[in-house]
């Protein structure tokens, strides 16, 4: 076998920053006061908040020693399937650290702003033509809160033609937020099974689709990493009985350059900026999620809106039948930067280029663990492949304790028992950038593990052996979760 | 994961082919979740169980259960008013898991049909559905 990133190694143990430092000890020294002394306002004197008086070097080996602890997509492999945790180019945090970017403020006017505002004027078209849709809002902070955004502007679209709906179909393939996005938003969801083959059929859509539906919620490519192929077809029920097709967009980074929504009969679509355009995702975050819409919708998209006169760049307000403000200010700024630069840097050949091989990389694992675990569905997959433990009844052995022994050979875990619609899923997703070596050596580990399994159970059960922290007992920590330090 | 043969089916419960179960207790339906069920679920972390005196049509969600793996909608078997609750899985969820038919059940229903009962599977018929399940 390869060689295994895992190894073993000292890891340096770090209390809490309470535990650590001593009554003034100081990391810092004020220069010399040279303004007149003022008493404080009352509301703002008092006892301070309770930090600890710390050195400049406890500080700094506080947070090294923390950050040694920790597993990103900068230190391997991190097939995290549904969330896609792309590598991102330190050519995004350059530009993001440009001065004209990071000292810009928002309340500057816009005489002041303009290269912040024609960078999210042409980001917005940019997203536009990536999403073959008209218009396009920055705003929503994350992807959650581009879906309620899209379901406010769905809702805002029914009641501008005096329709009254109350529901709205979500497919069971669906990410996890679309209902509750839908039912923040009022509205109750009606589930759509898939079929067979891991897709929505069109005939159940036809069978659902009623005058009280407003429209349909679905993910595509969807959440089992497969295409909708009968996305046109249901675009036409749904259109033909008064409602709208809202797209989950999380999944774009297997379609970039190759599908535009807006061509296939979606009229509403999110994207997550930390998903598909390479910008920091999880502890880094945070995340950004705009949304796309056909030109008949764009009047409700939140306020205000970039707009471009003459070369000069400023900010709308009037915008009467806008769904309002979703965000202070115009969304997580220096992320739109990054993910301008990310598009811009790769250009429409390069990001067609990123999705193809996403795919190409799905597809292999596909194929090269199909005799190590079952596949949830035999067919060519998109940017993710699922596989389940159901080769492993009869051993004990689950899911969990396969994806907490990978981390024993040095790979964050794989998305686990998630799409709900596999029993023991692992879902996979190698992303772009992964070099064949780096795939042959998780395939190679995924087939280790298997044997394991069916020798020495044991080990799997007790994993993982090699890091800072070993097997959680994660039913008591669910069961009395600690909520406080 | 249990072995098909290992999951307990008492021979005198009526089963529902969304892994609940009924004991009828003169007149009055006692419910919970099969064995199967709370195996496949997994280590039960937390149970909201619906206010006594609500009504519920069958079909109709009348509780979740939450487990370290996943959330999941429990379906009443048959219509009726709830009328008693086990409030002891408030504290000890994990009676889900230990104890499915007995210090683990969850409703006690009033049927609207004291006869809907006889519509649901027995342990023979239930078993047959987990084969075509698992």
């Amino acid at each position: 076998m390869s060689e295994q990133p895992g190894g073993t190694g000292l890891v340096l143990n770090e209390p809490l920053l309470w535990e650590r430092g001593k009554t003034g000890r100081c990391g810092f020294s004020l220069p010399a006061q040279d303004v007149p002394e003022s008493p404080l306002p009352a509301e703002l004197a008092g006892e301070g908040p309770d930090f600890p008086d710390l050195s400049e070097t406890e500080v700094v080996r506080h947070y090294t020693r923390l950050s040694t602890w920790n597993y990103g997509v900068d230190s391997g492999f991190y097939p995290l399937g549904s969330c896609t945790m792309k590598y991102n180019p330190k050519t995004n945090e350059r530009q993001a650290g440009l001065r004209g970017f990071t000292a810009a403020h928002p309340l500057l006017p816009a005489a002041l702003s303009q290269g912040a505002l024609r960078l999210m004027y042409e980001l917005e078209r940019d997203l536009a033509e990536i999403t073959g849709l008209a218009a396009v809002t920055l705003q929503p902070a994350a992807g959650a809160q581009g879906e309620l955004a899209g379901m406010l502007i769905l809702h805002a679209w029914q009641q501008s033609r005096q329709s009254v709906r109350t529901k709205i179909l979500i497919p069971d393939t669906a990410h996890g937020t679309n209902p509750a996005s839908a039912a923040l938003c009022g509205y109750a969801p009606v589930a759509v099974p898939s079929d067979e083959r891991g897709i929505i059929p069109a005939g159940v859509v036809d069978s659902l689709m009623d005058e009280a539906t407003a429209g349909i919620m679905i993910t595509n490519p969807n959440t089992l990493g497969l295409f909708e192929e009968n996305i046109r077809e249901i675009a036409r029920i749904v259109h033909g009985r008064g409602g709208l097709v809202y797209c989950d967009g999380a999944n774009m980074n297997a379609v970039l350059g190759v599908v535009k929504p807006g061509e296939i009969g979606v009229d509403i679509l999110h994207l997550n900026l930390h998903k598909t355009f390479s910008t920091p995702h999880g502890g880094g975050g945070p995340g950004s999620g705009p949304v796309a819409v056909r030109r008949e919708l764009e009047r409700f998209l939140p306020v205000p809106r970039v707009v471009e006169e003459g070369g000069a760049y400023r900010l709308r307000e009037d915008c009467p039948d806008s769904i309002g403000r979703l965000l202070a200010f115009q969304g997580h700024f220096g992320i739109l930067v990054r993910a301008y630069a990310y598009i811009r840097s790769l250009g429409p050949d390069g990001l067609a280029r990123v999705s193809r091989l996403a795919v190409l990389n799905a597809n292999y694992l596909k194929e090269r663990l199909r005799g190590t675990l079952p596949l949830a569905f035999d067919r060519p997959c998109m940017h993710e492949c699922v596989f389940s433990d159901r080769n492993l009844q009869g051993t004990g052995i689950v899911t969990l304790d396969i994806a907490k022994r990978l981390m024993d050979y040095g790979y964050h875990p794989p998305t686990i028992y998630f799409p709900l619609v596999v029993p023991g899923a692992i879902m996979v997703e190698p992303t772009e950038t992964e070099t064949k070596e780096d795939l042959d050596r998780f395939v190679e580990a995924i087939q280790a593990i298997v044997r394991e399994a069916r020798e020495n159970p044991d080990l799997l059960k007790e994993a993982p052996h090699r890091c800072k922290v070993t097997r959680l007992d994660e039913t008591a920590a669910a069961r009395n979760p600690c909520l406080i330090g | 994961m249990k072995k098909a043969e290992e999951i307990q089916l008492p021979d005198e419960l009526r089963y529902s082919v969304d892994h609940e179960w009924v004991r009828m207790e003169s007149g009055s339906a006692r419910i919970g979740i099969t064995d199967y069920a709370q195996d496949q679920l997994g280590d039960v972390v937390y149970v909201e169980l619906p206010s006594i005196g609500a009504r519920f049509a069958a079909g109709a969600v009348f509780a979740t259960v939450e487990s370290v793996k996943s959330v999941s909608e429990c379906i009443m078997p048959l219509a009726g008013e709830v009328i008693g609750v086990n409030a002891a899985l408030n504290d000890d969820p994990a009676l889900l898991n230990t104890s499915p038919y007995g210090d683990g059940w969850m409703v006690l229903v009033k049927p609207d049909d004291p006869s809907a009962g006889g519509g649901l599977l027995t342990a023979g018929r239930y078993r047959e559905h987990l084969g075509g399940a698992a």
